[in-house]
């Protein structure tokens, strides 16, 4: 009886999504906003990827919101572990040397590929959430190979802190100075398509890099430990 | 190319409803794994690049690591 009545309430629901998807146009951009953002944007930001430039260029405040999100995420499941009891320490077996030196000699080429990401978020694919999964993936990949390192609390916390505060900080930077609003791009937006361009973008993004992958790689660190 | 997102499409379909059915607690995270890769395949597809590398180190690689850790912990099969 629950099954069938359960059916009934997922078809009403996908009839209703699909209701209200159907008059959408697929792959036709009808809104203002949208046209603009992708007309205008690499004037405006000084990114060629139109995605960041939305991401933390026009809404870099939403995405400040959605950083301290994953933060309390981060400290809530931290509270949760922090409560258990048993912590009894099983033997951990050593891993067998291919897969020990498998992982060693991709860890670093994960991490390169991770900051690659972040660093060059304004201009390729990519940005400080993406390439932080990446570096949070190879942590993961180090915990399963290289069994018994840890990576170290307070340096995570640290590098944790520093890309949280940098992102205020320029924020606050470009409330005083610049065109006076929360994280207005106040630096020179240089030439398109090169390292060193679109103001603030870059900074920011490595922040939001340093932050993320750090974040993820403590709550891969809490899990294991309690495992 | 809409043959290969059709297909696609259908093996993510067949993934899902695997993920549900399974008893075996870990054969339904790699299910779900698989709709996420394959989820992340079609992003691509579709031109959402920055989606799809989202999508393919969350939801393909750090939630089946959780996952498959919580498994451990408690139990692996369902009754």
């Amino acid at each position: 009886m629950r099954k069938i009545i359960g059916i009934i309430l997922l078809c009403i629901i996908a009839w209703g999504i699909f209701m209200s998807l159907a008059k959408i146009p697929f792959g036709k951009s009808e809104s203002k906003v949208g046209n603009y953002y992708v007309e205008e944007g690499r004037r405006e930001t000084g990114a060629t990827n139109i995605v960041t430039s939305v991401v933390v260029g026009y809404r870099a405040f939403d995405t400040l919101g959605e950083v301290t999100v994953l933060f309390l995420a981060a400290i809530g499941l931290g509270a949760v572990l922090a409560t258990l009891k048993d912590k009894s320490r099983a033997v951990i077996e050593d891993a067998s040397l291919i897969l020990i030196t498998g992982c060693k000699f991709l860890f670093p080429l994960i991490l390169l590929f991770g900051a690659y990401v972040f660093i060059h978020g304004h201009l390729t694919p990519g940005g400080g959430f993406q390439g932080g999964a990446v570096v949070a993936s190879g942590f993961l990949l180090a915990y399963l190979g290289c069994r018994g390192d840890r990576i170290s609390k307070v340096g995570s916390a640290i590098f944790e802190s520093l890309g949280g505060l940098t992102f205020v900080v320029i924020g606050m930077i470009g409330l005083a100075i610049g065109s006076r609003y929360f994280l207005s791009n106040f630096l020179p937006k240089s030439q398109l398509n090169t390292l060193f361009s679109a103001g603030i973008i870059p900074i920011i993004y490595i922040a939001i890099g340093f932050k993320v992958g750090s974040e993820l790689s403590g709550i891969i660190d809490q899990m294991m430990e309690e495992s | 190319m809409i043959i290969i997102v059709s297909l696609l499409v259908l093996l993510m379909f067949i993934s899902a409803i695997a993920a549900l059915i399974f008893k075996d607690l870990i054969s339904a995270v790699i299910a779900a794994c698989m709709v996420s890769l394959i989820a992340a395949i079609l992003f691509f597809l579709l031109q959402a690049p920055d989606v799809a590398m989202a999508e393919a180190s969350i939801g393909a690689a750090l939630v089946t690591a959780v996952f498959i850790i919580a498994i451990k912990r408690t139990t692996r099969y369902e009754e």
